[in-house]
């Protein structure tokens, strides 16, 4: 027994551990987001959503995953293999490893990085070139044209998606992911969509926590930001030419993206495991306070999706860069100078 | 890619509505060089309703011409009208446009009528006349559905069915089909309507405004739909005209052409019912033409049940059906426009000729001219709005 | 300003030129002039004009000024006579006025100008026209089959068609 506690607190058994539960989550939450979401979808729309696999539909995933399983993976002739090939590594690799800086819990978290954030927003552009790659390799045209619209839509949006966690960073002084969730200690209107107004770091934070919210939408291609895979449109966009387990990758990697989203959302904004009425903190709770945040920011993220119709592109990237860049811009420079005024750190 | 130079002529006759955004409509005459490739929309495609093929040569995102290619879904229902006997050709009839059946059926049976001179007793009018407007709503709600689903709102669909599966539970009372009825024959209809079926229509008109209320709080002021619909894709009514849209796209140019109005036909000029007209010309106008059009509907089935007279449904027809030499024609309004039924007979029992003008090949017709230059979203949207059924469109 | 009956009927009779003379046989109905009112809940329309082939154009254009738009184009196998029969519907957008202008050419060679100038909704329906009985409408621009197979070269609504 004594041989095993010392084993598991060697370092590299513990980063093993963490990095299967980081894989076990992303899977388990791949395969069952899918099903909440035509769950969720299916009652938005007055219909029960799959209920015949299993009990009410839990069985669904697994004939999900069976099927794109046992579906040939074809490459289709005059197609450039290596970037097709490498597309859903690339699309599915970063959001893995950006949750590795993110903390579940106080002590739950697989790498206490000092540069959590700066990690996490760096790997987010690599989504992009890994649609790119998808969508030109394809040597279909509206592959390409997805692929274009993907990339004008996602460099639109890293912007005031930066500006607004420069704001962030501005107000709590680190770049450590653990660290922004300890100093948001307390009650909810500690957490960092509040504080700031009340102790005048940020005054404009809730309408920074909104610009959050809908750059995640769009960085992760979600409607009403889904020109990339307007189906209506498009077909499949950038993944039309994409089949059983590779398409299946695809699926995975925006699920994971999702999540990777919401969580940083949730610690930057509303106090990552931080308990939001002072008490239920500890080892145990906190997880369970995150993944409580975690899961109401993706319900609200599915909500929007099946309430919206869809922008036009241009419409989309009016949005981005005539008004949020404008915003997030403005709340920079008024957060900037509010703490130099009050001299706060 | 690269592609051909193409130049596309521009006759200059799309006059823009108010408020379009010029930056969508590209010149197709621009002096910046254009590398061009061709975008097949294919048969097999989410966004087009049934099988329509636009062959799209595109700049980039920008539409230089769309052509559209029809016929994969052609069955060559006039070939059938001259080799069947004028009843046999009613089920055809249906499957025309199998979204407004009633309103095919109700030209096919009354060009008949006025070329054998078969007198229509009041009550069967009376029923033609309900059936058809509530054929109008459906057809309407699928459009809706459509509309919204190709613009990326998939929800309202399933509402826009709730509803429907009400008038299709009426009318599947009434006449035994859901989709494709054949209920009208000459003389009248097949079935009288018992009180069940008059009972559910009221319920119906009772319980559809706020429905409709409903759409229009949820949908038709979204923001995000605004955006998408107003401005785009202008359509003038000098347009309309030249290539014979009618329905609700000459009616959304401002254009108040509305065949129960203008050319009465049935009973429709006892009836007190407003022709909804929007003069922007956009495809926001051609949506708030459909959506007022169903609130009309309402208004024109709540008059009818109130003056329903009772009585016979079936007037009275030579057994064997011989129309006098010569050609006559019917149009009546149906859901896309005007539908006409043109029948040449030569004194025998099977027609020489059947000629069925339907409304979305006219209002089809006008694409390629009015998509020059726009971008493709766009286009589709108002591909949405022309409300087209392919089946319409190749017969 | 709504076109009037009187106005259309003038405006094609000097178009056509004047009713060819009564027959010799009295028993003989008179013979229809070219250009006839007809009772609309008879027939569906009110003015029939029957024009030479070559006069389909201008017809057109005197509709055209006159507000109307086109309804539809059908074609008509006269088998037995050895002709064929194009029918021009016209509708009018704001009066109830609907008109019918038909002209007839020989089976053997089956040529009408196109309206296509004018009206260019005419560009489809004569295409269809084209391509169920083989009526060559010249100078139009894209004379391909719209409904049948690019490739076909039959016409189905023929009288004399086989399949």
């Amino acid at each position: 027994m004594n041989s095993l506690l010392s084993l598991l607190s060697l370092e590299p058994v513990r980063l093993l551990l963490y990095l299967v539960g980081i894989c076990a989550f992303v899977g388990f939450n791949a395969a069952y987001l899918v099903l909440a979401e035509r769950k969720i979808a299916g009652r938005m729309q007055r219909r029960p959503g799959p209920n015949e696999a299993g009990l009410g539909g839990w069985m669904q995933p697994f004939a999900d995953v069976g099927k794109l399983f046992a579906k040939q993976i074809m490459i289709p002739p005059g197609v450039d293999v290596l970037l097709y090939c490498l597309a859903p590594l690339m699309v599915m690799a970063p959001p893995l490893i950006c949750l590795v800086a993110v903390p579940f819990g106080d002590t739950l978290v697989a790498r206490d990085l000092n540069l959590g954030l700066l990690l996490v927003f760096s790997l987010g552009s690599v989504n992009v070139m890994a649609l790119l790659f998808a969508g030109w390799a394809s040597r279909n045209k509206y592959s390409i044209i997805s692929a274009a619209r993907v990339v004008s839509q996602n460099v639109a949006y890293e912007i005031p998606m930066l500006l607004v966690v420069l704001t962030i960073l501005m107000t709590t002084g680190t770049m450590n992911l653990n660290e922004i969730v300890r100093q948001q200690a307390g009650w909810f209107w500690h957490w960092n969509v509040f504080r700031g107004v009340w102790t005048l770091a940020n005054p404009l934070m809730p309408v920074t926590f909104v610009i959050f919210f809908i750059c995640m939408l769009a960085e992760t291609n979600r409607a009403p930001f889904d020109m990339a895979e307007a189906e209506s449109e498009l077909v499949a966009g950038a993944f039309t030419e994409y089949g059983g387990m590779g398409f299946g990758v695809f699926f995975m990697a925006e699920y994971t993206n999702i999540v990777v989203g919401c969580s940083l959302a949730a610690v930057l904004f509303l106090g990552g495991w931080q308990s939001p009425i002072g008490v239920l903190s500890g080892p145990v709770w906190g997880p369970l306070w995150f993944l409580a945040k975690l899961y109401a920011l993706i319900f609200t993220v599915m909500w929007v999706r099946w309430t919206f119709p869809r922008t036009q592109f241009y419409g989309l990237l009016n949005l981005s860069w005539k008004i949020l860049i404008p915003i997030s811009l403005f709340t920079l420079l008024l957060s900037g100078a509010l703490l130099t005024l009050t001299h706060l750190r | 890619m690269p592609g051909a130079e193409c130049q596309v002529p521009n006759d200059g006759s799309v006059t823009g509505a108010a408020g379009v955004p010029q930056s969508t409509i590209r010149d197709p005459q621009s002096t910046i060089p254009q590398e061009t490739f061709v975008l097949n929309l294919g048969p097999q495609h989410p966004a087009a309703h049934g099988v329509l093929r636009v062959l799209m040569t595109m700049d980039g995102e920008w539409i230089t011409r769309a052509e559209p290619v029809i016929g994969y879904i052609h069955r060559m229902h006039e070939k059938m009208g001259e080799n069947r006997t004028w009843a046999k050709f009613l089920p055809n009839t249906s499957r025309i446009d199998y979204l407004s059946a009633m309103h095919y059926t109700h030209a096919f049976v009354g060009a008949v009528e006025r070329g054998a001179k078969i007198e229509v007793p009041p009550r069967a009018e009376y029923l033609r006349v309900i059936t058809s407007e509530l054929n109008r709503i459906a057809s309407h709600m699928v459009w809706w559905g459509a509309l919204l689903s190709d613009l990326g709102g998939l929800t309202p669909f399933l509402y826009a069915f709730d509803d429907r599966e009400l008038i299709l539970d009426l009318l599947e009372g009434l006449c035994g089909a859901r989709l494709t009825y054949c209920y009208y024959r000459f003389g009248g209809v097949c079935n009288d309507a018992d009180d069940d079926f008059l009972r559910g229509c009221r319920q119906f008109v009772r319980h559809m405004p706020a429905r409709l209320k409903l759409y229009h709080d949820l949908v038709t002021g979204n923001i995000i739909l605004r955006k998408r619909l107003e401005g785009i894709g202008p359509i003038s009514a000098e347009m309309c005209r030249k290539y014979g849209a009618t329905g609700p796209v000459i009616r959304g140019a401002g254009v108040a052409y509305d065949v129960r109005r203008v050319e009465p036909y049935s009973i429709y000029p006892q009836f007190d019912f407003e022709i909804p007209t929007f003069p922007q010309g956009d495809s926001m106008a051609r949506y708030l033409v459909r959506m007022a059009e169903m609130e009309q509907s309402l208004r024109i089935i709540d008059q009818a049940l109130d003056k329903i007279p009772a009585g016979p449904v079936m007037g009275k027809v030579p057994r064997v059906l011989r129309l006098p030499p010569g050609d006559y024609c019917y149009a009546v309004e149906a859901a896309r426009g005007r539908f006409l039924v043109r029948i040449v007979s030569d004194g025998k029992d099977v027609p020489y000729r059947v000629r069925l003008r339907t409304p979305s090949f006219s209002n089809l017709s006008l694409f390629e001219e009015a998509s020059r230059g726009m971008i493709l979203p766009d286009a589709l949207a108002m591909m949405g709005t022309l409300d087209l059924v392919i089946p319409d469109i190749d017969r | 300003m709504n076109p009037t009956l009187e106005q259309l009927c003038e405006q094609f009779g000097r178009l056509v030129g004047p009713a060819p003379a009564a027959s010799a046989a009295p028993a003989a109905p008179p013979a229809p002039g070219p250009v006839q009112r007809t009772d609309h809940a008879a027939k569906g329309y009110d003015l029939d004009v029957s024009v030479a082939p070559l006069q389909v154009v201008m017809a057109a254009e005197i509709l055209d000024r006159s507000g109307f738009g086109l309804d539809a184009v059908t074609g008509v196998d006269w088998l037995a006579q050895g002709q064929m029969e194009v029918v021009y519907d016209y509708f009018h957008p704001t009066t109830p006025l609907r008109v019918a202008v038909r002209t007839r050419v020989p089976r053997a060679q089956p040529e009408v100008p196109t309206i296509t100038a004018i009206f260019p909704g005419a560009n489809w329906h004569e295409r269809e026209t084209h391509d169920f009985f083989g009526l060559v409408f010249t100078g139009h621009p894209n004379l391909k089959p719209l409904l049948l197979p690019e490739d076909a070269t039959f016409h189905p609504l023929r009288k004399d068609y086989q399949s």
